[in-house]
């Protein structure tokens, strides 16, 4: 089995944004299909254990997306937002998790696909928020399924979840 | 009982509470108008926020204000590590859909 290509994650204290780059052993035209072909983009997007369903996906310049994730026990997390600029080197895209009781919050992510030698492709993402807090905030609230997959000791917790 | 952030956090109306109280501090009684949830409900999960250190809780008059700590969370840089494994599954899904297309072509 051939080593990871390792995920890189930068976060400053204070400043906000993230910044998300990594590799792949893939022609930069294969890792932008997976990201707009409907088939192939609910393939991988999901948490482990979930069902993706892609509500709206208009995956061209000034098209929107919405969609959820579903677990087995029902609970649904929904995200939407409009793809400002969508090509095979550059797609930025607006990006707001709908669970939050106050609507506004939303993300700037900036996703440059850079060719490299031997057919192989690197991925930098920025995600810029509105303010520290916001940036603070979403990381945890994107991370409630992370935390959810990789804790599965708090399973007895989540089990008992308010309706 | 010792508490930890993940455990914090595994609630979902507790995450709503921080995303809530990260754009300003609120009474307590602000943030129950949020929530469909009973007031002591509101009052147990303020009170886990408060044992992780992710919220104080200050007295002011007959209010009790919550303030949430974001600082006390980035000082647990596990946060970003959590978030980092996120992406790290996600990717790794997306190499093996990556294998297969190349076969296909």
């Amino acid at each position: 089995m051939p080593s990871k290509n390792k995920v890189t994650v930068t976060a400053e204290p204070g400043v906000q944004e993230v910044f998300i780059t990594r590799e792949f052993d893939a022609p930069r035209e294969l890792v932008y299909k997976a990201h707009i072909d409907p088939k192939l983009y609910v393939q991988w997007l999901g948490p482990h254990g979930y069902e993706m369903i892609l509500e709206e996906f208009e995956p061209v310049s000034g098209g929107k997306y919405r969609y959820i994730h579903k677990d087995k026990e029902g609970n649904a997390y929904a995200f939407h937002g409009t793809f400002h600029t969508m090509t095979e080197d550059l797609m930025i895209q607006t990006f707001e998790f709908d669970g939050l009781p106050e609507p506004g919050h939303v993300a700037l992510d900036t996703m440059r696909l850079e060719a490299l030698p031997n057919q192989r492709t690197r991925v930098t993402i920025q995600s810029v928020f509105q303010s520290v807090s916001d940036r603070d905030g979403m990381i945890q609230s994107g991370m409630e399924i992370g935390v959810r997959e990789g804790y599965e000791r708090l399973d007895d917790i989540l089990g008992n979840m308010p309706s | 009982m010792r508490r930890d952030v993940f455990q914090a956090i595994a609630d979902p109306n507790r995450r709503a509470m921080l995303a809530l109280l990260a754009r300003q501090r609120m009474t307590l009684n602000g943030v129950a108008e949020n929530f469909r949830i009973s007031r002591p409900a509101v009052s147990k999960h303020i009170r886990i926020l408060k044992e992780c250190g992710l919220v104080i809780v200050i007295p002011q008059g007959r209010e009790r204000y919550v303030e949430a700590r974001f600082d006390k969370l980035n000082e647990v840089s596990d946060w970003i590590e959590e978030y980092r494994q996120i992406w790290e599954a996600r990717f790794n899904r997306l190499d093996d859909l990556l294998e297969q297309m190349k076969k296909e072509k």
